[in-house]
């Protein structure tokens, strides 16, 4: 299997297309007879940073890279970025509004649900210019 | 139990027809946070929420959910059940609450 690599543009407040760029990467690993238990890790990792992309950014790309050995998925945004990266990778922290909330989005559970899916995970974000979170899953043979 | 078999036990309406009526529910899991359900609900679980709108099904589809049961006969939108059927999730109404219809699916020998 050789290196495959796909991007996705996220559109801010998109909350009716959310989720179709995690659909589309989940598609993909299945079809590479990518192990399930994977993709299940890759399929919640992208979904959580596809919403948070949506909810908080002003929007942005989500690109995944496969290789024999891993999956790297980038989420790198235009903005506004993250003031407190400490605080927003603390479980139930949220600063999504009452609307999103209602939603069920912004229980807080974004960022760590990432970091726990993920086997590497990396967050750097500038505030006024952005924010990029890598993040590294293992394929079993790759380890 | 399948899909179908749980709506003919509980009395559940379906929104999307057919679809994926011969699906096995294999667990069930009750949620309104997305990210709580994302991080927790396995693989079959039939997703019992108040939850509507058309992200739910981003959600039993990316998680392979075997459906979802929307509880208190709360309105679902057109798109979401639009989407549904194109994703081929079921969605199903109750006019019970979570509650009691997590008690239906344990009788109906669920989690036993």
């Amino acid at each position: 299997m050789g290196n495959i690599a796909y991007d996705f543009q996220i559109e801010k407040d998109d909350f009716e297309r959310a989720g179709e760029a995690s659909s589309k990467i989940k598609k993909i690993l299945r079809q590479l007879g990518i192990d399930s238990g994977i993709i299940r890790r890759v399929a919640i990792a992208a979904y959580e940073v596809e919403i948070n992309l949506v909810i908080h950014s002003l929007g942005g790309t989500i690109s995944i890279s496969i290789d024999p050995k891993s999956i790297m998925i980038i989420a790198k945004d235009i903005g506004p970025g993250i003031e407190n990266v400490e605080l927003a990778m603390k479980e139930g922290y949220s600063t999504a509004s009452d609307k999103i909330r209602e939603m069920g989005f912004g229980a807080g559970m974004g960022l760590p649900n990432m970091k726990k899916c993920a086997d590497s995970f990396y967050i750097e974000s500038i505030i006024g210019k952005g924010t990029i979170i890598t993040m590294k899953m293992m394929l079993k043979d790759g380890e | 139990m399948t899909v179908k078999e749980m709506c003919e036990k509980l009395g559940l309406r379906s929104l999307t027809g057919e679809c994926g009526m011969d699906r096995e529910v294999g667990g069930a899991y009750i949620g309104d946070l997305l990210s709580w359900v994302m991080a927790h609900a396995q693989r079959g679980d039939v997703w019992i929420t108040i939850q509507t709108h058309t992200n739910i099904i981003a959600v039993a589809s990316l998680l392979e959910l075997s459906s979802i049961i929307i509880s208190e006969d709360a309105e679902v939108e057109e798109e979401t059940i639009k989407k549904a059927v194109d994703e081929n999730i079921p969605v199903l109404v109750s006019t019970q609450s979570a509650f009691m219809i997590s008690k239906g699916l344990i009788n109906a020998g669920l989690g036993n």
